[in-house]
């Protein structure tokens, strides 16, 4: 057995499986608290890529140095990804929220697809080479052959959010309400809690969440165009369904699955089946537990 | 002479005159040296065809100023076949009974199969601009078909002899995109290396496109200690592979192909797209034939042409400057002239080999130096 190369192809599939947990969480929580799948999700975080390209391509002609420009092109496209969430959800959601569920799911379609088109019109349907803002670490040189910096920074980046956002939800006031939100919206609301409020939250927080995933990916990737939120969110929303949608840890733990099928099958067997190797394990997951690895059916959801 | 003489010698003339006017129409027709040209005309590959047809008619026009071939002013009769093989041999019957000498044509690889058998029963030459189908000259069963476009497998040809010859190397992966495009390419070049007993093919593998992270087969090119990796597909995959082959410090060579050899590579690859080898089409745009024909071409149509109208205009000139160093319009005389005289094309000098492929027509191999590609000669 070589370890090296096994060492390799987990940190491979690790980095790959913390980017699908980054935009699976915005997924299933949305879905935790209004039983929604948002397909526009992949696109807002493409959204987040662009801002950040954006925004990194004005402050590199300031001249600031990379940190910074990461630091603030990341809070602009945090902002503006936002932004985008909050006002989709007024706008394709929330007239359908008494609707069949089968309507806001076709609304979530038709804004993936206008979002799409809207930035290949309005920006480019060109491959636009993205800046690594993260920097190469020093300290990460004699292991570079091995992990890159870029993707230690990603690593990292799903742990603390991860560990973020179960923080929120278990112990804070907003993250009370979420839950409470999330196992019957009509009581909460008797007891006074602000659904539209908390849904508004919830959709910020989820966005906000793929904008990071977009700007790491796009400086690991070195690349974007207007169609990468595609793929990006149908592989994101599969780890959700793998880990239990709904479920907060169970996102995380479904993309790193996800990603280390994927990186193993690839390094062991062939890549010319990779997506094989993932939605074979979805089927057979499914199968065995119906709700996901750490979903609990329906009795508690987020 | 009553007046109904008069009559009948009055019509006996006429008709004289008419049949004279006749035989010495016949005879001028007789008189001109005819080139078909087929191809997609209408329907959705249209731009091709014409493309083509507007190369056949320039290089008409050109030869007919100065004064024709073999004394005989050349004539352009057009076939439509829609691209479709079961309209291209209506095609190639149409244009025989119009008496063609040589046919530019066809376009699409596949109606230019359907009607090569029909060209070959009438003893006509067909020369295709376009059509790059492998099989069409490698079979051996069409000795009547030529072309000014080089096959499918050329470019894999080129990077594995420019990997096993120019750079030397023995141990390389064959990487694709598992599209049509990037795998036919790969699979001939698997081909070719294996057959050239010089070198190995240590990995062959298909990568799923689009894909954020190629990390996973970047680590498996590493591990099979490849030289050099070959890559068939298109530029996005191609940066993303070299870009982590880099960043994990690896030197493997990459070489590819017309997929990549692309501006956007560079510009989204960055540094990392330094040193990286690509083939793509022979650089013709300092050729002053070329200059030529594309401003004449902007001068008629107002607009840049299109896709195969200087093959076009290369497999004109050839066929009709075949048929003048030949003396006539005899089979043999005709394809014997092909292979042995050169002639003077946008595309360079050009003459063909036993098979039908034009010598000196297809693909070079450019590098990345400095953030452009150049040609290496």
């Amino acid at each position: 057995m070589d370890w090296l190369y096994f060492l390799e192809l987990f940190l491979s599939g690790l980095t790959k499986g913390s980017i699908y947990a980054l935009i699976a969480l915005g997924y299933t929580m949305v879905y935790g608290i209004i039983q929604l799948i948002n397909f526009a999700h992949g696109e807002v975080y493409m959204i987040g890529a662009f801002t950040g390209l954006i925004v990194a391509s004005i402050l590199t002609l300031l001249g600031l140095n990379t940190l910074s420009i990461l630091l603030l092109a990341s809070m602009a496209a945090i902002i503006y990804s936002a932004a985008y969430g909050f006002t989709i959800e007024k706008i394709a959601y929330k007239p359908l929220r008494q609707a069949p569920r089968l309507s806001p799911l076709i609304s979530a379609i038709g804004m993936s697809i206008f979002l799409q088109n809207y930035v290949m019109i309005a920006q480019t349907s060109d491959f636009m080479p993205f800046p690594s803002l993260i920097p190469d670490f020093e300290f990460m040189e004699p292991y570079a052959h091995i992990i890159g910096s870029p993707e230690l920074v990603i690593i990292l980046t799903t742990m603390v959010v991860m560990i973020f956002l179960t923080v929120l939800i278990k112990f804070t006031r907003i993250g009370k309400a979420m839950r409470a939100t999330a196992q019957d919206k009509g009581m909460a609301m008797l007891v006074g809690v602000n659904i539209d409020r908390v849904i508004s939250m919830t959709f910020i927080i989820g966005t906000a969440l793929a904008a990071v995933g977009g700007i790491l990916t796009a400086c690991h990737v070195g690349q974007i165009n207007f169609y990468i939120g595609f793929l990006a969110g149908l592989k994101a929303f599969t780890a959700a369904v793998l880990g239990g949608i709904g479920s907060i840890p169970g996102a995380v733990l479904g993309g790193l699955v996800l990603g280390l099928t994927e990186s193993f099958g690839t390094g062991y067997i062939s890549s010319d089946y990779e997506d094989v190797f993932a939605f074979t394990l979805l089927i057979l997951i499914l199968i065995f537990r119906p709700a996901g690895i750490l979903g609990r059916s329906t009795t508690q959801k987020v | 002479m009553g007046k109904n003489g008069f009559v009948k010698v009055l019509i006996a003339f006429t008709l004289a005159l008419t049949l004279t006017a006749v035989t010495f129409g016949t005879g001028l027709a007789a008189d001109t040296i005819k080139l078909g040209a087929a191809g997609a005309h209408s329907g959705d590959l249209a731009s091709y065809g014409l493309s083509a047809l507007r190369g056949a008619e320039y290089a008409v026009e050109l030869i007919n100023k100065k004064g024709g071939i073999l004394g005989k002013k050349v004539e352009l009769i057009s076939g439509d076949d829609v691209c479709k093989p079961e309209v291209a041999t209506n095609t190639a019957t149409y244009l025989l009974s119009k008496k063609v000498d040589v046919v530019q044509g066809h376009i699409c690889s596949g109606a230019t199969k359907a009607a090569l058998g029909v060209y070959k029963d009438a003893g006509i030459i067909a020369m295709s601009p376009s059509a790059t189908n492998p099989a069409l000259t490698q079979s051996g069963d069409y000795p009547n078909f030529f072309r000014t476009i080089a096959s499918d497998d050329a470019q894999a040809k080129l990077e594995v002899d420019f990997a096993l010859n120019v750079l030397k190397v023995k141990n390389i992966a064959v990487l694709h995109d598992k599209g049509d495009y990037g795998k036919g390419l790969a699979e001939f070049a698997k081909q070719f290396i294996e057959k050239s007993g010089k070198g190995k093919v240590v990995l062959y593998e298909g990568i799923t496109p689009g894909g954020m992270d190629y990390s996973a087969v970047v680590q498996k090119v590493k591990r099979s200690k490849a030289e050099a990796v070959i890559f068939g597909g298109y530029h996005p995959e191609a940066s993303k592979i070299v870009s982590q082959m880099r960043k994990k410090r690896m030197k493997t060579i990459f070489i590819s192909d017309d997929g990549v050899k692309d501006d956007t590579f560079i510009k989204t690859a960055g540094k990392y797209s330094e040193g990286v080898y690509a083939t793509g089409p022979k650089d013709v745009s300092k050729n002053p034939m070329a200059i030529q024909a594309n401003e004449a071409h902007k001068k008629k149509y107002g607009a840049d042409p299109g896709a195969f109208y200087l093959n076009a205009v290369a497999s004109s000139l050839a066929l009709l400057t075949a048929i003048q160093n030949a003396g006539s319009t005899n089979y043999d005389d005709i394809v014997k002239a092909l292979r042995t005289k050169e002639v003077e094309t946008p595309l360079g000098m050009i003459k063909f080999d036993e098979r039908g492929d034009a010598i000196g027509v297809g693909f070079s191999v450019f590098q990345v130096q400095n953030g452009v590609y150049n040609e290496l000669k």
